[in-house]
């Protein structure tokens, strides 16, 4: 089955998306300190696409898509048309570098690669998604 | 949503933090913890016990005014992190950065000297 949530483009709607993902997680046996780190990697892609891509315009919007796959693993989708993310010009930014010029931004994507297995985005009909997928521990 | 609340204990400022620290919220401790550097605190507190989630947003507030710190002698100190709020700090290794305790008591120690 998959859950599906469609949020506008503003920051304010970051805490219906967490509270999206989280009951969704519920529904799956799971630990809250795992839940919470998932939560937190769908969190940072949605909110550097409202901010970066769309420029926090409450008129745009994107959808978050959740599967399961065999139980085994949960796949995330978030679905936009705005400005593609180019996740091969990325770097890691180094930490040091970050307190030394007192910048606010930049772990996002550190945070999102620490938890998820996967991150990859493509294209598909014209639109930009960003697929993150989290293999579920059921020890 | 985050509610901030300021104390004063002796020559502490604490910062007592409630709720979510995200992307929209994140100015709130932005502001909170400029206001307490710039009036001129050399001990601040920051009590995250109610503190229910933070993402990078929140993380990038404490990061951005280390340096600041050390050019005006402030000691910072966070305490009462919850155990998942903590793995966030650990999974970037910012506890290696960031001076955090477990408990508001360790914390005061640590702001008067009393405990390295």
């Amino acid at each position: 089955m998959e859950h599906r949530l469609k949020a506008n483009c503003s920051k304010k709607q970051l805490r219906e998306i967490r509270a999206f993902v989280e009951k969704v997680l519920k529904s799956h046996a799971m630990s809250d300190i795992e839940a919470y780190q998932i939560v937190l990697a769908v969190d940072e892609i949605c909110a550097n696409l409202i901010i970066h891509s769309h420029q926090c315009n409450a008129d745009e919007s994107f959808e978050v898509c959740i599967n399961y796959k065999d139980d085994e693993e949960i796949i995330f989708e978030i679905v936009d048309d705005g400005m593609a993310f180019a996740l091969n010009q990325y770097s890691e930014p180094n930490l040091k570098e970050i307190i030394h010029k007192k910048k606010k931004g930049g772990l996002g994507l550190m945070l999102v690669q620490r938890i998820m297995d996967k991150i990859e985005f493509h294209k598909r009909n014209n639109k930009n998604i960003c697929t993150l997928c989290k293999k579920i521990d059921k020890t | 949503m985050v509610e901030i609340e300021e104390k004063t204990k002796d020559d502490m400022l604490q910062l007592v933090v409630v709720g979510e620290v995200d992307a929209s919220s994140s100015i709130y401790l932005d502001n909170a913890i400029r206001n307490a550097m710039e009036s001129g605190n050399l001990k601040i507190l920051v009590d995250c016990t109610g503190l229910n989630y933070i993402s990078s947003a929140g993380l990038g507030v404490f990061m951005s005014y280390l340096e600041d710190f050390k050019e005006r002698g402030v000691r910072f100190v966070v305490c009462g992190l919850q155990e998942k709020v903590n793995h966030v700090f650990e999974l970037l290794g910012l506890e290696n950065l960031l001076k955090i305790v477990a408990t508001q008591r360790e914390a005061e120690a640590y702001l008067n000297g009393t405990q390295a």
